[in-house]
């Protein structure tokens, strides 16, 4: 077999208007056209105008053992493909070939009953997702043991806490032992211990040689999981290719435009006011040449420009490093820029941050970068990885590298007789 | 291993029952959730099961056996009235969920793929529960008027039963997946019930009927359906004719509702 998945010129055609009036069912349409065409009448036509197509042409292949990753922005088609394959909704025109079963988790604890009891919501959710009473049974310990509730298994999930409840959820879906595996953002939950968890699942589950399909805004987990990644955008497949060109596609269409200033403004007007904003963002090293691979305790800087555009009560920039995978905060460095009112235009200031010796262990970095007031009240801008601020790679020579665990070295100093 | 093909969905679907089959649990657990909550967060719990029909039947019974003096072949009215109470409520039930099911189980359908069948089917179960106890009811009555239903009804009454769940299931998934476009299903159906059961003989004899309409009215499967249950409660002659018209119009709309479901389906995750 030389694929799991083969995917051939896919085509959804949406209708519009179903928020508006009635959507009616094909063969009403149906009717309706022929009643048009009998008695000269215009019924049912401007629906079929206000269609649009939210996958076109889709096709690719998918090998046994393959990760894929699948990214684009909002309302490129990656969530009308998923229901696809899972056989959510169907597909307008083209073929899909999946060999083998598929499971998808497009959202954790669907079917979860409040009134029902932790254990009864395991096998009422496992029978939703395909798995018998029997497999069931057989991996209750193991998944209550997952989702570290086992105490309260017997409660109505009612009362559970939302991490808990989660994490049961997640339990399941990590237990179903499909072959083809399809994940949609649900390393979004949960604490960033449990996030390692997951993560680890669906990194054993890939070692396994199960199919994955992994849509993500996180690209830093993308970047992890992935040997190869989709772009789509407006329902067509923009690149196929290794993850590195996938991503920074993926950034290229994300970043709607080369100025700083006013790239991704919407996301990030969402997020702050835009008083100060960053002229400039780049990571540099000792030299001041600009680069993002870093090797263990080399100096890292940081060089950013400013410009305020309104006033504002005081200014201060945060950096905030956080882990590859998870997206926990590792650790955050603050400095106040300006204690005191800064007016309109006034200020271009260029700020650098320096890292020296950079005690991060070997892996992948991304920052959240805030600017606002010295009570950490209000946001002035942000730059984060969807605003396309590249990520830190930390790279090591040392044998034991890939087995250290967590992400700091902090002084030690070891005594022995 | 089997390749599974996706693609359009065009024209009449195959019903595909081996991968119904393959999802029974499915129907159970579905069925047991339901039970399990059904009197969840209620004072008097189960006995809700025994009190509606009791409350109806007595008030019927006070307007209509006792101030409408409709007849009721020389049975005490409450039995006559609660033997016919007892397989429409179960089945008006069962219609009401099933009908509204589709809409109502929308987070499930636009989430995870299972066959979309399962849940008009599932929710049949559950108000077996409310019948099974309503029964024990009945015989409570019949006794208190010195009447015990013969042991061949323990033999009809399953299959009476049977009956009247394939036919809500039936009406359910026309309704069921109609509800899903037009929403006015959902309106209507309260009141479809109620004139139904008027309709029916349920709170006055067949026999009221005018012997040249008695034709035209047992093409009610309700009819067919109620007259079972008195034969076989009551021991009373069976009506053969409205039965065999029941269970034929049961089949005839349970394998057609089956395909104008499976027929639309594809396009509830869109639209529910």
């Amino acid at each position: 077999m030389t694929h799991k998945i083969r995917v051939n010129q896919l085509g959804k055609e949406y209708r519009l208007g179903a928020a508006q009036g009635l959507r009616h069912p094909a063969f009403v349409r149906r009717i309706a056209l022929r009643f048009n065409q009998i008695f000269g009448t215009h019924l049912q036509e401007k629906q079929a105008k206000d269609s649009f197509w939210a996958l076109n042409d889709i096709s690719f292949d998918v090998k046994p053992g393959e990760t894929v990753g699948i990214i684009g922005r909002n309302g490129s088609g990656k969530s009308t493909l998923l229901k696809i394959l899972s056989r959510i909704t169907t597909p307008t025109r083209g073929v899909v070939e999946l060999n083998g079963h598929l499971s998808s988790l497009l959202e954790v604890g669907t079917g979860f009953h409040p009134e029902l009891s932790g254990r009864e919501n395991v096998f009422l959710n496992g029978a939703l997702l395909g798995m018998t009473r029997n497999d069931i049974k057989n991996k209750f310990d193991e998944i209550v043991a997952f989702s570290e509730v086992a105490k309260f298994i017997d409660t109505p999930v009612k009362h559970y806490s939302s991490g808990m409840y989660v994490r049961l959820a997640f339990a399941v879906a990590a237990h179903l032992d499909p072959d083809i595996l399809v994940v949609d953002e649900v390393l979004s939950v949960g604490d960033g211990g449990f996030q390692r968890k997951c993560v680890g699942k669906m990194s054993e589950a890939a070692k396994n040689n199960r199919t994955i399909l992994f849509v993500s805004h996180n690209l830093l987990a993308v970047r992890a999981l992935c040997s190869r990644v989709i772009v789509l955008d407006q329902g067509h497949i923009v690149m196929d290719g290794s993850t590195e060109d996938g991503i920074s596609t993926y950034s290229r269409l994300n970043a709607d435009t080369a100025d700083l200033v006013s790239r991704n403004s919407q996301d990030r007007l969402a997020r702050s006011n835009g008083a100060v904003r960053f002229t400039d963002a780049k990571i540099v090293d000792a030299s001041g040449q600009e680069r993002t691979k870093f090797n263990e305790g080399e100096t890292v800087n940081l060089s950013f420009r400013l410009r305020s555009f309104q006033s504002v009560p005081s200014l201060a920039i945060c950096v905030c490093i956080r882990s590859s995978l998870s997206g926990e905060y590792i650790t955050t460095v603050k400095k106040t820029l300006s204690a005191g009112p800064v007016l309109p235009s006034e200020l271009e200031m260029p700020v650098k941050i320096e890292f020296p010796n950079i005690a991060l262990r070997p892996g992948d970095y991304s920052f959240f970068i805030w600017l606002g007031d010295e009570a950490i009240d209000n946001s002035w801008d942000v730059l984060d990885e969807n605003v396309s601020f590249p990520w830190l790679t930390i790279t090591s020579d040392r044998v034991d590298r890939e087995n250290l665990m967590g992400y700091f070295t902090i002084p030690a100093n070891f005594k022995t007789a | 291993m089997a390749t599974l093909v996706i693609k359009p969905a065009k024209g009449w679907i195959p019903l595909n029952l081996r991968e119904m089959w393959r999802y029974r649990e499915l129907f159970v657990f579905l069925g047991l959730r339901d039970i399990k909550v059904r009197y969840k967060q209620t004072v008097l719990g189960a006995s809700w099961a025994i009190i509606q029909p009791l409350l109806t039947t007595t008030v019927f019974s006070v307007f209509f056996g006792g101030l409408g003096k409709i007849p009721s072949d020389g049975i005490p009215y409450p039995v006559f009235c609660y033997c016919g109470m007892l397989p429409w409520t179960y089945f008006s039930n069962s219609l009401s969920r099933g009908s509204a099911s589709i809409v109502g189980n929308a987070h499930l359908i636009s989430k995870i793929y299972f066959p979309r069948l399962i849940i008009p089917a599932s929710m049949m179960v559950q108000p077996l529960i409310d019948f099974a106890i309503s029964f024990g009811a009945l015989i409570c009555v019949m006794l208190y008027f010195h009447m015990t239903p013969p042991a061949t009804a323990f033999v009809y009454i399953p299959l009476l039963t049977l009956l009247a769940s394939a036919l809500a299931l039936a009406i359910s998934l026309w309704l069921g997946a109609l509800n899903v476009y037009y929403r006015d299903i959902a309106h209507i159906v309260p009141f479809l019930t109620q004139l139904w059961m008027f309709s029916s003989p349920i709170v006055f004899p067949y026999s009221l009927i005018p012997a040249k309409y008695q034709q035209i009215a047992a093409l009610n499967p309700i009819v067919g359906l109620v007259e079972g249950f008195r034969s076989a409660l009551l021991g009373r002659p069976w009506m053969v004719e409205p039965l065999l018209t029941s269970v034929g119009i049961t089949l005839v709309l349970l394998a057609s509702g089956a395909f104008f479901f499976r027929r639309l389906e594809s396009d509830f995750a869109d639209v529910a």
